[in-house]
C-alpha cells in the first residue's frame, strides 16, 4: 500500500466526522483539497522543493487522529510556567490542534482584536476568513497544503484590525499531547489590517514521549503599512514529525520578520513562502538551527518579489552534530516589474562531525533589471586553531567547541528584535550545546523522567 | 621548573627536533634564537601540546610532572602559557565570556569556587592597564579585528590574567613597532616574580634589551648548538649566525 492510501481510505471513511466537527467554511474546501491529493500524492524527492525530506517515508506509518475531537485532559495554563520569563505575554495555548478556551490571558486585547479559535472564526466572523482560508496556501501547489486542508479541523485566528498596535507579544503555546502516536493537522489564519502591529510567538513542544505528525499550515496577511514579527520556536523530542508551511503576503509598505528556530526535534520541514505584493514591502527570514543525534532539518524558502522597492534578507545558521541532516534551500524570484528589489540571501553551516551532513541550495531567479542582489552559503567545521588557542588557554576542548557552537549561531539569535526571547534563547542555546536540553525545557508538563 | 631531555618531535613525517636538552629554573629567563626553520615555534608547540606535532623521544617535566602526558588544558592549569607567533581571531567570542571561561577552569582545577562577575571585572580592568588595552577591545570577539600590535598586547594581558608560571614568547616581538615593544617588553616585565620564568623566541635583540635573558641559546637544525649569556645575543646580532654553524660543523667533524 503506498503512503497516501492510507489518508484517502481515511477521509473517505470519516468525512462526516470531521465535517461535523469543524465549520462549513472550513468544509466547503475539502473536496477541492481532496481531489488535489489524490492527483498528486506524495511528491517523490525528484520534485525540487522536496528534494531533501522524503514524504511518503514521513507519513507512512499509521498515526491516530483525534476527528471526533475528544478533550485531552489537561490544564495547560496551570502546568506551563512561561518559558520566556520577562516577556509580558499574552498567552495563549492549542492542545494539539485545538484552542484552549479554558486558559485565556486575564489582560484583554485591544479593542476589535481577535485571538480565537479558527472554526470559532469561521462562524463568527465569516467575512473576515472566508476571502482568506486556503487563499494563500494553494491546495494544487504542495501536497502538505491539499493534505492539511482535507483533514484540519480547528487552530488559530489572530485579527488585528487596522491602526491597532498590540505592545504586548502574543505568546501561543502548541502543546502536543496524546496517549496514543498522534497525527496533528493545525490551521492558523493571521490577519494584520493597515498599520496594524503585532508580535506572535509560537513556542512548539511535546508534553509526552508518543509520536507525533504534525502538519501546520499558516496563512499571513499583512495590510498595508501593517508590522509583524512572527516566531517559531520548536522544542519538542526525537520522535516528533513537524511539517509547517507559513504563506505569508504582504502589501505595501508593510514589514515582516519570520525566524524559525529549532533547537529540538526529530523530522523538522519548515516551508516559508512569502509574497511582496505591494511596493517597498520589507521582509526578513530567520533560522536557527541546532541538530543532533539522528535529526534532521529542512527549511525552504521562497520569496516572491511583485512590486517595486521591495527589500528582502534571509540569514539562516544550522550547527549539526552527531548525524544530523540539515537542508537550505531558498529562492529568490525578482519579476520583471519589481524593479529596485534589494535581496540577500545567507545560510551558513557548521558540521562538526564527519557525519552530520549539510545540503544548501541558495537561488535568484531576476526577471528585473535594476535590482541589488546576493546570495551564498558555506559549510564548515569548528576551527581548529581556534579550539587550541582556547585549550592553551585553559579551556577544555568540549568547553571550546560549545563556545564556537554558541557563537556561530549567536549572529541569528542576535538579529531577533524581541528582547525577552532572544535573551532565553541565548540561555537555551546554551543548554542545549550543553546537552541540558534533552527534552523541552520550559514546559512544565513533561514528566522529569521522560 | 622544566626539564626537556632528548626531545625529538616530527610534523606531516619529518623530523624537526632532534634531541632537545635545556632546563629552566624559577625565576629565569632564557632566550631562543636561531634561523628560520631551526625549530624553535615547534618548539613551542610541542610543549604546549599542540596535536599537530608529535613527540617521538625524550621527556619533559614541568614542576616535576610528566608534562607530555597533560592535555593542552591542563598545561595551562599548571602554568604554562604560550603568547602565540600569530594570536588566533575568534569571531563571536567576546573577551570577556572568554577570559571567564579560561579563569574560571583554572580555579576549578584548583579547587576554587568560580569567580564571580563583579570580582571578574575590576580584575579585567585592572591588568588591562598593564599593556594599555583599550576597554572597547576588551568587549570585542577575541583578537577579530585587533592589529597586529593589539594583537600582541592582548596576548600579555591574558597572560596578566591566567598568572602563569612558565611563558613561552613565540616572537611577541614580530610586528611591533617601537612603542608596541615598549608596552608588551614592560607589561611582560611587571609580571614577573622569583618564581616566574620565560622562554622567549625572538630574531631580534631589542626585545632581549628589555626582558634582559639569563641565559641564551641557539638552535640549529633540531638541536641547541649553543648556549651562552646575554652577551651571545648580542653577538649574533652583530655576526648573524653562520660563524655558529662553522663552529657547530667543525665540531660535528662535517
Amino acid at each position: 500500500m503506498n503512503s497516501e492510501q492510507q489518508y484517502i481510505d481515511l477521509f473517505t471513511q470519516c468525512r462526516d466526522m470531521i465535517d461535523r466537527h469543524s465549520a462549513p467554511l472550513l468544509n466547503g474546501q475539502r473536496q477541492k483539497a481532496f481531489e488535489e491529493f489524490c492527483r498528486q500524492g506524495f511528491p517523490s524527492k525528484k520534485v525540487e522543493r522536496y528534494k531533501y525530506t522524503d514524504l511518503a517515508e514521513a507519513f507512512a506509518p499509521d498515526f491516530g487522529l483525534n476527528l471526533n475531537r475528544l478533550e485531552i485532559p489537561v490544564n495547560p495554563y496551570e502546568a506551563f510556567k512561561c518559558d520566556v520569563p520577562n516577556l509580558s505575554t499574552s498567552l495563549y495555548f492549542l492542545v494539539n490542534d485545538a484552542f484552549y478556551e479554558k486558559a485565556l490571558p486575564a489582560v484583554s486585547l485591544p479593542e476589535g482584536v481577535v485571538v480565537c479559535s479558527l472554526k470559532q472564526a469561521a462562524e463568527f466572523y465569516p467575512e473576515l476568513v472566508a476571502s482568506r482560508y486556503a487563499h494563500l496556501a494553494r491546495v494544487e501547489k504542495d501536497a502538505i497544503n491539499a493534505l492539511n486542508t482535507m483533514l484540519a479541523q480547528d487552530g488559530l485566528f489572530v485579527y488585528v484590525p487596522d491602526g491597532v498596535v498590540l505592545d504586548r507579544a502574543l505568546q501561543i503555546v502548541t502543546i502536543l499531547r496524546s496517549d496514543v502516536d498522534l497525527m496533528v493537522n493545525r490551521r492558523v489564519l493571521i490577519v494584520l489590517g493597515k498599520r496594524a502591529e503585532a508580535k506572535i510567538l509560537f513556542c512548539d513542544h511535546a508534553a509526552n514521549d508518543r509520536q507525533f505528525l504534525t502538519t501546520q499550515v499558516v496563512e499571513v496577511y499583512a495590510a498595508e503599512g501593517a508590522h509583524l514579527e512572527l516566531y517559531d520556536l520548536e522544542e519538542t523530542h526525537a520522535r516528533n514529525r513537524r511539517f509547517s508551511n507559513v504563506y505569508i503576503d504582504q502589501a505595501a509598505d508593510s514589514s515582516v520578520t519570520s525566524a524559525n528556530i529549532t533547537l529540538l526535534g526529530g523530522l523538522t520541514r519548515n516551508r516559508t513562502d512569502v509574497t511582496l505584493s505591494g511596493v517597498r514591502a520589507e521582509v526578513n527570514l530567520y533560522g536557527c538551527v541546532v541538530g543532533d543525534k539522528e535529526q534532521h532539518v529542512d527549511n525552504n524558502t521562497l520569496i516572491d518579489h511583485r512590486a517595486e522597492y521591495g527589500t528582502s534578507n534571509q540569514l539562516y545558521k544550522y550547527v549539526l552534530d552527531d548525524r544530523a541532516t540539515g537542508a537550505f534551500a531558498g529562492r529568490i524570484l525578482v519579476r520583471e516589474n519589481a524593479q529596485h528589489s534589494v535581496s540577500n540571501e545567507r545560510n551558513a553551516n557548521l558540521c562538526s562531525t564527519k557525519e552530520a551532513h549539510m545540503y544548501t541550495q541558495p537561488m535568484l531567479e531576476i526577471y528585473a533589471d535594476d535590482v541589488k542582489c546576493s546570495h551564498g552559503a558555506t559549510v564548515g567545521q569548528l576551527d581548529e586553531q581556534a579550539l587550541f588557542y582556547m585549550q592553551q588557554r585553559g579551556i577544555s576542548r568540549e568547553e571550546a567547541r560549545m563556545l564556537l557552537k554558541f557563537a556561530f549561531v549567536g549572529e541569528v539569535i542576535d538579529a531577533i528584535a524581541l528582547e525577552a526571547l532572544r535573551d532565553r534563547l541565548h540561555h537555551l542555546v546554551e543548554k542545549r550545546f550543553r546537552g541540558e536540553l534533552s527534552r523541552c525545557a520550559g514546559c512544565r508538563l513533561c514528566p522529569p523522567e521522560l | 621548573m622544566l626539564e626537556i631531555k632528548d626531545l625529538h618531535a616530527v610534523i606531516n613525517g619529518k623530523e624537526i627536533l632532534k634531541g632537545i636538552n635545556l632546563t629552566v629554573r624559577p625565576g629565569e629567563i632564557h632566550a631562543l634564537m636561531g634561523q628560520n626553520g631551526a625549530g624553535k615555534s615547534t618548539l613551542s608547540n610541542v610543549l604546549v601540546g599542540n596535536p599537530a606535532y608529535e613527540v617521538t623521544q625524550g621527556s619533559v617535566l614541568f614542576n616535576g610532572k610528566d608534562l607530555l602526558a597533560m592535555k593542552p588544558e591542563e598545561r595551562a592549569h599548571e602554568g604554562l602559557f604560550l603568547s602565540f607567533q600569530q594570536p588566533v581571531e575568534i569571531p563571536g567570542v567576546s573577551m570577556v565570556n572568554f577570559m571567564r571561561a579560561a579563569l574560571n577552569a583554572k580555579r576549578k582545577y584548583q579547587g576554587l569556587e568560580p569567580m564571580n562577575a563583579g570580582d571578574f571585572l575590576k580584575l579585567m580592568r585592572e591588568k588591562r592597564k598593564i599593556v594599555e588595552l583599550d576597554s572597547k577591545l576588551a568587549n570585542r570577539s577575541v583578537n577579530e579585528g585587533f592589529s597586529g600590535g593589539e594583537k600582541k598586547r592582548n596576548e600579555i594581558f591574558q597572560m596578566a590574567m591566567l598568572e602563569p608560571t612558565l611563558s613561552i614568547l613565540d616572537e611577541t616581538d614580530s610586528g611591533l613597532d617601537v612603542d608596541a615593544l615598549r608596552i608588551v617588553a614592560e607589561g611582560f616585565n611587571k609580571l614577573r616574580t622569583p618564581q616566574t620564568s620565560a622562554l622567549v623566541i625572538t630574531h631580534y635583540q631589542r626585545l632581549l634589551d628589555y626582558l634582559k635573558p639569563d641565559v641564551v641559546h641557539v638552535l640549529l637544525g633540531g638541536r641547541i648548538v649553543k648556549t651562552g649569556g646575554p652577551e651571545l645575543a648580542l653577538e649574533i646580532e652583530n655576526k648573524g649566525f653562520d660563524w655558529i654553524k662553522a663552529e657547530t660543523e667543525s665540531l660535528q667533524g662535517i
